[in-house]
């Protein structure tokens, strides 16, 4: 019975699909056949789809505030930067003493820095349960925080998109302190182990990329129960009418919170699993250019669809990485030619073209 | 103690009037919209008013329904619940409900998910996350998509109604809410003649179940509906009586030059 609505809802099926063979088939490939096959797949090819995976779980993140919501929240990257200190944190005390400096207790940009004692903020993450708890609590209570004081004090439209953009700005400048902690410019890298395996093995590769595959089906599998939801109607009705919303009686600062944060620990998630796929997390995916970069793909799979924020950040970032291999130069102008194209001639995304083919407008039976 | 105390929080209309406004004054950028107005409603009465276009009907609904703070006065319900001190969605908990002047139901949504946007039910974050409409919660929805005639557009898109249509689900969702007062802000604006009548008709229904107070400029709505007007004119109230009444007072043909 519960795949019931999967067959019928023909795009989340097939994207499922798609994302379940591809998280199986590519690790295969990698390991089964050797380099010198045809068929073999790189580890760096590994890799990459496991980023392209952890961008779509971001855009979810977005779709979720942005298209169902309508808070256009441009600070969607802090909350999966944080997600991936986080991470970051645990895999540097599981360097252990093989650092360069070869302390046990202290990563080596600390004992550089000449500190003696390892700052009360970095205890815990030795333990793999804790950094997973913070992974999504850190994001959490600063969306919470943040959001009670905006949402409460009626922040909304423009106003709300630069306070975003100010804080993830802020805290990329903090992150570039030595001071704070974090490793400052050079942030969080040289990791060894994760769990206790080598996280640049071919294994460890695969049992991202399959986590990554698995996080974004199940967060889609959730942001799809709670837009569904009564909460979910309430959620878009705020985006259409907000004024209305609460003369029915509802705390509409509260719903946008709920969404907001929900969304903040799923970005969380995808910064958590990005970061031990690409070996680095530093202050500059704090940087305001990143959070637009997921409004845009938001917007060219098309918003408030769930299904086209993934497809959307696959999509975008395949074209970037194929774009910036070949003509680096060209690919900001690509983007903001693509942004606005969409903008003006598909407003509801690639999401929406699909839908408006001729054979889905029979069987939908639409006017 | 008498007997027949209400619980805190619950509306105290036991002297008969549900809705107290007592020197209401709004004022913004120096112009004032309400000036020392005191209006009273009373429990299950059909209140009509009118006034030209500025009198400060709108900002009366505005102050009610705490969307407007005034700077002077005091606004009561019932006798013990001061709405000056709620926000919009604690003063609709209390029993407050508001029609808007321009339909604004919520257009991606079904007829049917709009009216169980609105109905009375536990209105907090969790709750609503895991809300399931239960039989009886189920028949009522049914019941105000006859009485306002929708019955057949339940799963149709509210932005896909027409204007008068969408005017009727305003007030099925208002209907929805079961609250003891109903601001009802130009419910025929844009209807058709039978439409009118039917909402004249649905008006006339509720009163004395709840108190129901109309804005409206159609003249011959409210002469079919009325039995109390209350005339405003910039921002306090002019006049109060029967149609009649109210349409031979000497101001009040002055104030709307001859109508």
């Amino acid at each position: 019975m519960k795949s019931h609505w999967l067959m019928k809802d023909k795009p989340a099926f097939w994207l499922m699909t798609a994302i379940v063979l591809t998280v199986t088939l590519l690790p295969l490939a990698n390991l089964v056949f050797p380099a010198s096959s045809p068929l073999h797949i790189t580890a760096y090819s590994i890799s990459l789809i496991g980023k392209y995976l952890c961008y779509a779980l971001l855009g979810l993140s977005l779709d979720l505030v942005w298209g169902y919501c309508g808070i256009l929240a441009l600070g969607q990257s802090a909350f999966f930067a944080l997600g991936g200190y986080a991470m970051g944190m645990y895999l540097m005390r599981q360097i252990g003493n093989r650092g360069v400096y070869g302390n046990s207790l202290l990563p080596d940009f600390m004992v550089f820095l000449n500190w003696q004692e390892l700052p009360w903020y970095w205890h815990g993450f030795d333990q793999f349960w804790f950094a997973l708890l913070m992974i999504v609590f850190v994001p959490g209570i600063l969306a919470f925080v943040f959001g009670w004081l905006a949402f409460r004090s009626r922040v909304t439209g423009v106003y709300l998109s630069i306070i975003t953009q100010a804080l993830t700005y802020a805290l990329m400048l903090a992150f570039f302190r030595n001071e704070m902690g974090f490793g400052g410019n050079n942030g969080l890298t040289d990791f060894k182990d994760l769990l206790g395996f080598n996280v640049q093995a071919d294994g460890m590769r695969a049992a991202l990329l399959i986590a990554s595959g698995v996080s974004v089906i199940a967060a889609f599998l959730a942001s799809r129960w709670v837009i569904r939801s009564k909460l979910g109607r309430v959620v878009t009705a705020i985006r259409d009418q907000e004024a209305r919303v609460r003369f029915i009686g509802y705390r509409v600062e509260l719903f946008k919170l709920w969404i907001f944060v929900f969304s903040a620990m799923l970005a969380g998630i995808a910064g958590a699993l990005y970061v031990p796929q690409v070996g680095i997390i530093n202050p500059s995916e704090f940087s305001p250019l990143n959070s637009l970069e997921v409004v845009i793909w938001v917007a060219i799979g098309g918003r408030g669809t769930l299904l086209g924020a993934i497809v959307g950040a696959i999509l975008v970032n395949y074209a970037k990485t194929l774009l910036t291999g070949w003509l680096p130069e060209v690919w900001l102008f690509f983007l903001g030619a693509a942004f606005i194209l969409v903008t003006v001639l598909l407003p509801d995304g690639l999401l929406g073209l699909w839908q408006r083919l001729p054979s889905q407008k029979t069987k939908a039976g639409a006017v | 103690m008498i007997a027949l105390a209400p619980k805190p929080g619950e509306v105290d209309a036991s002297h008969g009037t549900i809705l107290y406004l007592e020197s209401v004054s709004v004022s913004f950028d120096g112009f004032k919209a309400l000036n020392n107005l005191s209006l009273y409603i009373d429990k299950g009465e059909l209140r009509c008013l009118i006034g030209p276009n500025g009198a400060g009907k709108t900002t009366l609904m505005d102050v009610i329904t705490g969307k407007t703070k005034p700077d002077t006065g005091s606004v009561f319900f019932g006798q013990t619940i001061d709405l000056l001190k709620l926000d919009e969605p604690a003063i609709a908990k209390a029993g407050i409900g508001r029609k808007f002047q321009k339909p604004s139901v919520f257009e991606n949504l079904t007829v049917l998910e709009n009216l169980e946007l609105a109905l009375a039910t536990d209105k907090s974050v969790w709750p609503t996350l895991l809300a399931k409409l239960n039989a009886e919660q189920r028949d009522n929805i049914d019941k105000v998509l006859l009485v306002i005639g929708l019955s057949e557009y339940r799963k149709q898109q509210a932005g896909a109604l027409s204007h008068g249509q969408k005017q009727w689900l305003e007030i099925g969702m208002l209907l929805m809410q079961e609250p003891k007062v109903m601001l009802v802000d130009e419910p025929v604006a844009g209807m058709t003649h039978q439409e009118i009548e039917r909402t004249a008709q649905l008006l006339l229904s509720l009163q004395g179940e709840r108190s129901v107070v109309v804005v409206e400029h159609d003249m011959e709505f409210i002469r079919s509906i009325a039995k109390r007007v209350t005339v405003l004119h910039e921002g306090s109230v002019l006049t109060e009586g029967t149609m009649d009444e109210v349409q031979n007072d000497p101001r009040v043909i002055q104030v709307y030059l001859g109508e």
